[in-house]
This record gives structure tokens, C-alpha cells and sequence, in this order.
């Protein structure tokens, strides 16, 4: 035991920093009539709905100007920063194209054949019936980057304009309103200095605006706080690392692993497991995920990750196989008691993974942000075309009622404690998932609580001593594993992380640790226990955990990150 | 096959690098060769190429260093002498001197070559693809054929005998002779830019400290070369951004690679892996760099480093 | 002015490339981006227009239908034009055919300054400047790191093996431009914004009036034989160092010829 937590060591960072007012003149603003903030499946699922609406009223669209529907990506390209596993269950894209598209139109590896649970000790497996909450039969295998890349394609050509490379910086409000976003700038070098390509952001007016951000999203946590929207729980995540392999030999059947790498023992608070799922005859994908409440300052999803894979059920798999792909990002874990009081306030509407809608016991999120972004664009429509001002309290409340009245809802009342429980161990938290689930939710019932992610202490065990020595060939260092993400982001661009700099030896370990690109590195000690943190900010790959652990990411220049093409 | 093959000349001495794909021609065998070099004084240079047949024309046309004019001489040439094959060794000028010449006869051009050899009486190019992860055979489906060599691909021998040079004149194209040299700026700067270094020596972490450059500043200067960094080193304040190898940097092929301190991480790997020989210094038995280097030396660089440069300006005067 | 700015898209870096086995051609299903060097040529183009108040920057292209995404981003970042001669019959087209192909679409454009981008990240179409003016009829000048142009005159300052040429051509000329030469800017938003109503125009090789036996396979005059993998470096020899590592270095190099 150390007694260190880093939220004892919070980052030199404001909510309100966030939050500003427009700045620019009128006639340099962008104007645009729904403004979305992210191009994954929500943004773009609530994108494409709305260009379907206003195809069908006219006289609604042409009331939005030139810009009816706009979607900003801080990715290079839509797709570039999308990352799941991903078994995706279809209702809410049919939903989203009917009578317009079928399943068999959209990029998918199609539906999952047969699937296989197992619980894992180094060396054995045991295969067991998966749980009611893991059969995937009637799901669908997809490369969410490459949904979303085919999704924006949808909006664009349902008249969206999609402006990718752009970073949403700052929620603008106005008189308690949120008015749009004002956009990074382009071109600063390491010290925050203008250089000769210097490109100023511009403020995007909007008369609504959704933020599609995905987990950990900038903008949605300053939201959250500027309109006072908390859970009953605070927000938790878990870190995931995935590979995609070219591999000789057809996977047949999705696979999930429990048990090791990780620890069982309660005190450890290791939480997770594994997945790998057939891309097609040729490729497979596989990854590693972990609650980020664990204690250990050793622990690396990364190397847990290159750990897995000498499982010999995993090498197996991998054998004469070669690793195309890599990225990690992190998975909103808290669930229906951590989801905001209200996902909607004046002028703003919150879709997706950003405002905590996935399932975790299932392991599904993207098809709640399809259709959390479907209910938000008919509540957008519906205030837009009543003609009353976005702005109004109110007025776009008809997507909280339709929320709670929808499946999501309802599936995840359910689930509501099942995350908890296994704070309480694999096993006991296992024995009380299964009454969660005979019962539908209503046994026990009451509502468990959670302490985020940061509030854990940290404890020391030794626990790098068994992750893997690199290869080239089966595992891998973080840097490859960066370099095989695509992210290349110009080196003299200013930091975007924010931490403390100065912190106890654990907390600076933990994070170099943790990381999966190799951000942070342990600098220099300073006698009195303390150490100086060393960043190389271009490596990040944007996946959260720093802000779940103690520290806040925010967008760096728009196009920088990773540039996943089939993760 | 006959074969004409293209000397650059500069400041009256023939080019090495087109003397050795001159050579590589004459070593193929099975017909002709015989080399043309164009421009001021293009006689007494095309003297320089030893026992081999030269075409030279002077014509003041041809004076400036310019592609056009070279392109009509070239194709008046292959139109009298029938030439089915003809050979640049790879340069500013050539390369535009060569696809000016495949536009002109509509021939093929492969460029980026490393290799040429006659099999089953066809010649047959070897060009690497995808950062020299892949080796291409490439060919002609006809002819004239022309290749471009990478340069420093084959060594000049050292030239014996005279060569027979064969004057021949030249009509130009009312196009090719309105772009003019005006003025030449010979660099005169401390030395050569890390992208055109025949060598680099470069420098990471395992320096130690800023001042650690210093071994490496030193060591290029006797060699002649440029200074090189990683990132972790330029991110660190250590050198310029300007000298930055790898991914987000600048991507190398220098003759000589010496890497001091680097660990060899592939985002330093893909901007200097076209090197032609590498050399790492690292204290690091299991640095990744050791992998790809030619040569690799487990030790400490501050004691290695100082002495090889001695030993290097001892043995170049 | 008018200026046609040559460019083309290229796997992304980042992209896992490969050639495909069957067609031994780079295979470029996956992403594209526009070659790093044409980005400055574009740039320049801007730059000349701006500095002139008048002109327009067509941006030209040859390549499949989605290259067009790459000229978007020339759009975006204010070319006023694009052509993208996005034809079947054109893929696999080597120097040759290449530069037929686009040498007709240039000609049905007629600019007076056609720029291109030095060096593609791909390789393929690294010296086609040259086979273009040749079929153009018109100077050319490469390699250049500075141009300026005046009363009809393109002046560039190009970069050799030996230092720098200052190179004079009277218009309509063909300029190859090198990263060195400016900073390319960053696309505005409200320029990303306008680019999608710019026109931007799929022609044929029909309606160029390319034979079809000219361009593609057919029109082309190299072949790929064979796919192989790199020849290994050789041996690689690592030592340690026991006092005399300095003087093994020299040896070593001297034996390569390196010294």
C-alpha cells in the first residue's frame, strides 16, 4: 500500500476553461443550423437522421441556412479515431435505415457464426456457456473505424457537411444557452507560439449542438458540470488495447476470455478481459480491456495485452500471422446510474458513449449511439420545426422522454449494478451478476455505488515482472505499437495533456505504466519523494485513460492522434 | 543491345555515378556500349570515360546544366545510332533528362534502379518498393529502354585507356532551349544539409546530455557529413527540430548512417533505414537498432566516439 | 494568371502497405492523402494568385474516382478547380502513359504555369514533370525552392547536387517545386466548408481524346516481373566494445569504402 490516489494529485485544469462566450464578429462566424460534435456512430447516426428529416421538410431546412447539419472530427478523416471491438447488434442501424438499407449494404464481416467463452490461468483454458448478457447470436462483426468511414459517407451524402481535422475546444454559452463551439487553433508550436501557417479556430454558431464526443469527451464532462447534470455515480472507465492481425488461418467464432492475465483477488481490482473476433477469412481482431480501477501501479493494458497473446489458445490463433493494426481507447463503464441526471440543456443535446450509454455486462455500445443519436436529431427536428428556439428550457427535452422510454433504457435499469459488483472480486461478483440477470435487474435492489477511477490507492506488487520481452513478431513495444496506430502528429505542437508535473514516484509510475503510447516517462526525483513527469505528447493516441486516472486530456490540433483505418 | 549510357559531367570531370553504371553496362555484356556526355568541354571530359566508345557533343546549347536541350541530343543519337538501351545514373539533371527522353520516344523508363542483369537474353531491372521492403523486377515491353540508377549503386573502376570520342551534332526544339541559366550559387555553407549528407551521424539519448553532440559534431566533421537527431533528443531541447530523423522528421539515405545512443525504435527506423551501411554505437546489448545496424557495438559511446574521430582524421589527413 | 497544379493521392503513410500479389500493383484500396509535396505545390499556386489579386488554381488529377477526396483538400485550402480523369482504362499506366494522359488534360486546360510537386511518397510519378513538358512543348524547370513570376517570365531557384541554379523560362512553363518552398497552409474551416461547392470534375479519357491503347497497360512501356523480398543487408556483426571498437570501426568502414 502506498496511500497514494491520484485524485489527491488533480490536474491544473478548470472545467470553465471550457466553457466561453463567442468571440468572433458576426460576419467571421461560422453559422450553422445543428452543429455535431464527433463522427462516430452517434454523431453520425443523429447526422444522417436529420438529413433524412429535413429531406422531407424543406421549408424546416431551408429555415437552417446554408449549413443545414455540419459534424466536426478531430480525426484526420471520419474513422480515424474510431476503435471497438466490435460486435455490433443491428436494431439500431435498421432502425436508423429503413426501408433505405439493408445489413447486407453496410461494411460488415457479417453476422457472428458461433461464439466461445473462456476462463483462462496461464497456461489452461476452460470453456464455459456463455452468459445470458454475452451471446451474440443475430449481432454483427465490424471494424467500427470502417462503419464510421461508411456512415459518414451517409451523411454526407444526405447534405451533411463533415469537417474533419477539427477539434471542438470550447462549448460556447450565451445567457445560459449553448450557442456552438469555437474550434482549436491550427499551427502553434511547442510554446504556444503563432508559426507562419498559423490558422486561428473559428467559432461555429449553432441553434443546437450535440456532442458526439465519445468516451471522455471535452466538451460533454465541461457540460456536464457548467449545467450541473451529474449521475447518481460518478463516471468510471476501462482501458482497452487492440490488434488487428492478417493471419493464414480463418477464425470461425468470436471468442471472450475472463480470468488471466488478470488477478482474481479482490484487493487487486482487476476487472476485464479479452476478446478476439474473425474480420473476414484474412484478419482477426483482438484486445484487451481493463477497469481502470485497478490499483496497481505496474499494471499496463498494453503489455497485459502482449501477455495474452502467449496464451497458447491465443498464439495458437496467431501462428504465421502478422500484426496490421494497433490502437487502444478507453470504454465508459459506469452505466445507467452514472449516466447525466438530464441529456439535454438549452441549445445542447448529449448522444453516445460521451454521455455513458453502453451496456458493459454486453459489451455493446454502438447501437445505443446510433439510436441515442436518431432520438436526439427527432428532438432537434421536432424543436426546429415547431420554430421555437433550441435554446428555450425545455424545448429539447423530448429526448430525455424519449430516451426513457426507449430499449436503452430499459436495458440498462437492468444491468445498472452488475459493473459494481465485481468490485467485490471475480467470483462474488460474479455469483451476484447471475441474480441481476435471472431477476432482470430487480434483484437486489438496491443501487450500488462506485468511486471513480482516480480515488483508488495505489499498491506496488511486482507485477511488470511477468509482461513479455518484445519480439518484433508476436509482441510488441509501445513505440511499434504507436507507429502500427498511424499516429504520426507533428512533434512542435504545444501539450495537450494536462497533469500535475511534480508528483510521488508511484503516481508519475502508474501513468508510464498505463499508458499504452508511452506519453509519460518518470524524470528526474527531487529528494523529497517526488519526481518530475516526462511528456512526449505526439505519441498520444488519444485514449482517455489519463483523464479517468488523474489527469484530463484535451484535443490536441485538430488531425493529430492515430489514424485507424480497421480497428 | 546497344547500349548508350548517360555521363554527367560537372565542372569537366566526369560523375562517378555515371561511370560506374557505365561500367555495370560494359559488364552485362552481349553488344555495344558507349557513353555520351554533352555540354562545355564535353571532349576533353568524355577523354576521362577509358577504353570505351564516346559520343560528345559541345554545342552551346548545351552549355547550362539544363535537361531539355539533353533530351533532343539524346533522342538525335538513338536515332543515328540505333541505341535500344539507355542508361542514367540517377541526379537532378538525369532524372529529367531521362523522363523528358521516355516522353520524347515513348519509351519506358524504370527508375529508382538498384540492379541490372540480362536474363534469358532480356534486360531485367531491379527496383526496391514500400520503403526497400519489397524488391520489384521490373522490364520494358519494348524498345528504347531506359532505366535511371539509384544513386551510388555501382562503383566506378578506375578508368584505363583513352576513349574513342565520336563528335555529333544536334537540332534542337524551338522549346527546349527558352528555359536559361542565369546564375549559380555554389553552397558554401558549414556542410552538407542532413538530406543530401552522404553521411550522418547522428545522435540520441544515450549522449547523455546536450553536450553530448558535441562527440557527434565532431566525428562528422571529420567525416565530412551532417549531424542527425532522434526525437526524443529534439523534443528534449537537445538540437534543432531541423535535424530530426524519423516519422515526424526528415527521412535519410545517406551512404554512411552512424547512429550514437539510438535505440532504434521504428519511428526512427523508417526515416533512416535506406541508409546505405549503418553503424550503431549504443551501451544497450538488446536496443532494437542492433537488429538492422551493419555493424553494431555494445559499449560507451563517450569513450568510442572521441577516439574514432581521432582515428578517422588521422587516416584522411 | 491560370496555374494547373498536378497532383495526386497517395496510400497514407500510415497505411500497411502492400503490392498486390495478383496485379503487382501497389494496392490502394486504403486510404488516401494527397502527396506531401503537391500540398506545397499548391500552396505556391495560392501564394502566386494572391500576390497577382487575380488567377485561378485548377487542381488536376489522375487516379479512381475516390482521389477526389484528396483534391478536396487542394479546394479547401483554396484552389478554385479540380479535374480528376478518373478512368478504368487508366490504371496501371506507367511514365508513359501517365504523362500522355495528363498532358491531354493539361492541354484542354492551358494554363499558363502547370506546377508540380517534387518527388511522390509513392515513387510512382517521380519524374513526370519532365515527361510532361517534353509532351507539352514547353521549359521546364525541377527541383525548384524558390519561384517567382514576372511580365511573363518564371524565374526558379533550383536545388542540384551542386548548389543552386537560378533558372529563367519564359510562360506557359512546367515547374516541379521542392517541401523547401514554402510552409503549406493550414485549410480554413470555412474554406473545408466551401470546397464541397467548388466544381470538381470526373472526365474521361474519351472525352480527353486518349486512345485507349495509350494509356493503362496497354499504353505503357514497363512491366513488373516479378515481387521479391529486399536483398538482406547482409550479415549484421555486433561486437563488443573491449578498447579497440574505434579501430574496428575504421577497418570496417575502410573495407566498405566508406572513408
Amino acid at each position: 500500500m502506498t496511500g497514494i490516489r491520484p485524485a489527491d494529485f488533480p490536474p491544473p485544469f478548470a472545467a470553465g476553461e471550457v466553457i466561453a462566450r463567442p468571440t468572433d464578429p458576426p460576419d467571421e462566424r461560422i453559422d450553422v443550423g445543428v452543429l455535431i460534435v464527433g463522427a462516430g456512430p452517434g454523431g453520425l447516426a443523429c447526422a444522417i437522421r436529420l438529413g433524412q428529416l429535413l429531406e422531407e421538410h424543406p421549408h424546416v431546412a431551408e429555415r437552417l441556412g446554408d449549413v443545414p447539419v455540419a459534424v466536426l472530427d478531430k480525426g484526420k478523416q471520419p474513422g480515424s479515431h474510431l476503435l471497438s471491438g466490435a460486435v455490433v447488434n443491428p436494431r439500431a442501424l435498421r432502425t436508423l435505415f429503413r426501408d433505405r438499407l439493408h445489413m447486407e449494404d453496410l461494411p460488415t464481416f457479417g453476422p457472428v457464426e458461433g461464439e466461445a467463452v473462456y476462463v483462462l490461468s496461464r497456461t489452461k483454458k476452460l470453456r464455459i456457456p456463455p452468459p445470458p448478457t454475452m451471446r451474440n447470436h443475430g449481432n454483427w462483426i465490424v471494424s467500427l473505424s470502417q462503419l464510421g468511414r461508411f456512415l459518414a459517407e451517409q451523411a454526407e451524402e444526405a447534405g451533411v457537411a463533415l469537417l474533419p481535422e477539427t477539434a471542438a475546444e470550447q462549448l460556447l454559452v450565451d445567457h445560459g444557452r449553448v450557442v456552438g463551439v469555437r474550434t482549436g487553433d491550427k499551427g502553434r508550436g511547442r510554446d504556444g507560439e503563432q508559426l507562419p501557417n498559423f490558422e486561428p479556430g473559428s467559432d461555429i454558431a449553432a441553434r443546437v449542438t450535440v456532442l458526439a464526443e465519445g468516451t471522455a469527451g471535452h466538451l460533454t464532462t465541461a457540460a456536464i458540470d457548467r449545467f450541473g447534470l451529474h449521475g447518481v455515480n460518478p463516471q468510471v472507465w476501462a482501458l482497452g488495447v487492440k490488434e488487428v492481425w492478417r493471419v493464414p488461418k480463418p477464425l470461425h467464432r468470436i471468442v471472450h476470455t475472463m480470468g488471466w492475465p488478470l488477478r482474481k483477488r479482490r484487493k487487486f481490482r482487476e476487472f476485464g478481459g479479452s476478446f478476439v473476433y474473425p474480420m473476414g477469412p484474412e484478419l482477426l481482431s483482438l484486445g484487451f480491456v481493463v477497469g481502470l480501477e485497478y490499483r496497481d501501479v505496474e499494471l499496463s493494458a498494453h503489455d497485459l495485452l502482449q501477455e495474452f497473446k502467449l496464451h497458447p489458445l491465443i498464439a495458437g490463433m496467431l501462428a504465421g500471422g502478422e500484426r496490421v493494426a494497433w490502437g487502444a481507447k478507453t470504454i465508459t463503464e459506469g452505466g445507467f446510474l452514472s449516466l447525466p441526471r438530464s441529456l439535454s440543456a438549452p441549445g445542447l443535446l448529449l448522444v453516445g458513449e460521451g454521455a455513458g450509454l453502453v451496456n458493459v455486462p454486453r459489451l455493446k455500445g454502438v447501437h445505443f449511439a446510433i439510436e441515442s443519436g436518431r432520438l436526439a436529431a427527432e428532438a432537434a427536428f421536432r424543436a426546429l420545426q415547431r420554430g421555437e428556439h433550441p435554446g428555450r428550457l425545455g424545448a429539447l427535452s423530448s429526448y430525455d422522454e424519449s430516451l426513457a422510454a426507449s430499449y436503452l433504457w430499459k436495458d440498462l435499469r437492468e444491468v445498472r449494478n452488475m459493473r459494481q459488483v465485481f468490485d467485490k472480486g471475480f467470483v462474488g461478483g460474479g455469483v451476484r451478476a447471475s441474480m441481476m440477470t435471472v431477476t432482470k435487474g430487480n434483484l437486489p435492489p438496491k443501487d450500488y455505488g462506485t468511486e471513480p477511477n482516480a480515488a483508488t490507492e495505489l499498491i506496488r506488487t511486482g507485477r511488470a515482472a511477468s509482461y513479455p520481452q518484445a519480439d518484433g513478431k508476436l509482441t510488441f513495444d509501445k513505440l511499434s505499437s504507436v507507429f502500427a496506430s498511424g499516429n504520426r502528429t507533428r512533434d512542435d505542437q504545444p501539450n495537450h495533456i494536462r497533469i500535475r508535473r511534480r508528483v510521488p514516484r508511484e503516481l508519475a509510475e502508474m501513468w508510464t505504466w498505463m499508458c499504452p503510447a508511452q506519453v509519460y516517462e518518470v524524470g528526474v526525483a527531487d529528494g523529497d519523494g517526488t519526481v518530475e513527469v516526462k511528456l512526449t505528447p505526439s505519441n498520444c493516441v488519444q485514449c482517455g485513460a489519463i483523464t479517468a486516472k488523474g489527469g484530463r486530456l484535451t484535443p490536441p490540433e485538430g488531425g493529430s492522434g492515430p489514424e485507424y483505418t480497421n480497428t | 543491345m546497344t547500349t548508350l549510357v548517360f555521363l554527367e559531367h560537372h565542372d569537366g570531370e566526369l560523375q562517378k555515378g555515371s561511370l560506374g553504371v557505365l561500367a555495370k553496362a560494359v559488364s552485362l555484356g552481349g553488344g555495344d556500349v558507349a557513353g555520351v556526355v554533352l555540354g562545355r568541354g564535353a571532349a576533353e571530359a568524355a577523354a576521362q570515360a577509358g577504353d570505351v566508345k564516346v559520343y560528345a557533343c559541345d554545342d552551346p546549347a548545351l552549355a547550362a546544366p539544363l535537361p531539355q536541350p539533353r533530351v533532343d541530343a539524346l533522342a538525335a543519337l538513338v536515332g543515328q545510332t540505333g541505341a535500344d538501351t539507355v542508361l542514367f545514373a540517377a541526379s537532378v539533371l538525369a532524372a529529367d533528362v531521362a523522363a523528358g527522353l521516355a516522353a520524347r520516344l515513348d519509351a519506358g523508363l524504370n527508375w529508382d534502379v538498384t540492379d541490372l542483369a540480362v536474363e534469358d537474353g532480356e534486360l531485367v531491372a531491379k527496383r526496391p518498393a514500400l520503403g526497400d521492403t519489397v524488391l520489384v523486377d521490373v522490364g520494358w515491353t519494348g524498345a528504347p529502354r531506359l532505366a535511371l540508377v539509384r544513386s551510388g549503386t555501382f562503383d566506378a573502376p578506375e578508368a584505363s585507356g583513352t576513349a574513342d570520342v565520336e563528335p555529333f551534332t544536334v537540332q534542337f526544339e524551338d522549346f527546349s532551349t527558352l528555359a536559361e541559366l542565369v546564375g549559380h550559387d555554389q553552397e558554401a555553407s558549414a556542410g552538407p544539409s542532413i538530406e543530401e549528407a552522404d553521411v550522418i551521424v547522428a545522435g540520441g539519448r544515450g549522449l547523455g546530455a546536450p553536450e553530448g553532440f558535441k562527440l557527434c559534431e565532431e566525428l562528422a566533421q571529420a567525416l565530412g557529413g551532417a549531424v542527425g537527431a532522434t526525437r526524443a533528443v529534439v523534443d528534449a531541447g537537445w538540437y534543432p527540430y531541423a535535424t530530426q530523423v524519423g516519422q515526424t522528421g526528415k527521412s535519410v539515405s545517406p551512404k554512411l548512417y552512424i547512429a550514437c545512443g539510438i535505440s532504434g525504435a521504428i519511428q526512427h527506423k523508417v526515416g533512416m533505414q535506406g541508409s546505405g551501411t549503418i553503424v550503431a554505437i549504443n551501451k544497450d546489448p538488446n536496443a532494437p537498432i542492433f537488429d538492422f545496424a551493419d555493424l553494431g557495438v555494445v559499449g560507451d559511446l563517450h569513450q568510442i566516439v572521441p577516439k574514432l574521430t581521432e582515428l578517422v582524421r588521422a587516416r584522411r589527413g | 494568371m491560370k496555374i494547373a497544379v498536378c497532383v495526386k493521392q497517395v496510400p497514407d503513410a500510415t497505411a500497411h502497405k502492400r503490392i498486390d500479389p495478383a496485379t503487382r500493383r501497389l494496392d490502394r484500396s486504403g486510404e488516401g492523402t494527397l502527396n506531401a509535396t503537391d500540398v506545397n505545390a499548391v500552396e505556391e499556386a495560392l501564394r502566386l494568385k494572391e500576390a497577382r489579386g487575380d488567377g485561378e488554381v485548377v487542381v488536376v488529377s489522375l487516379g479512381p474516382p475516390k482521389a477526389m477526396e484528396s483534391l478536396r483538400k487542394a479546394l479547401a485550402m483554396g484552389a478554385d478547380r479540380a479535374v480528376l480523369v478518373a478512368d478504368e482504362g487508366a490504371a496501371g499506366s506507367d511514365l508513359v502513359a501517365t504523362s500522355y494522359a495528363l498532358a491531354k488534360a493539361l492541354e484542354r486546360e492551358g494554363a499558363d504555369l502547370v506546377l508540380f510537386g517534387q518527388q511522390s511518397s509513392d515513387s510512382d510519378g517521380a519524374v513526370l514533370w519532365a515527361a510532361v513538358a517534353d509532351r507539352l512543348r514547353r521549359p521546364v524547370v525541377s527541383q525548384v525552392a524558390q519561384l517567382t513570376v514576372e511580365d511573363g517570365r518564371v524565374t526558379g531557384k533550383r536545388q542540384t547536387e551542386f548548389g543552386y541554379d537560378l533558372i529563367v523560362a519564359p510562360l506557359p512553363a512546367v515547374i516541379a517545386v521542392s517541401d523547401a518552398i514554402n510552409e503549406p497552409r493550414y485549410p480554413s474551416l470555412k474554406g473545408i466548408m466551401g470546397a464541397k461547392k467548388k466544381p470538381a470534375d470526373e472526365v474521361s479519357l474519351d472525352e480527353l481524346g486518349v486512345e485507349p491503347g495509350r494509356v493503362g497497360e496497354a499504353g505503357s512501356r514497363t512491366t513488373v516481373l516479378a515481387l521479391g523480398p529486399p536483398p538482406s543487408r547482409g550479415d549484421t556483426v555486433k561486437l563488443e566494445d573491449d578498447g579497440t571498437a574505434a579501430e574496428k570501426i575504421v577497418d570496417f568502414l575502410a573495407e566498405r569504402r566508406l572513408l
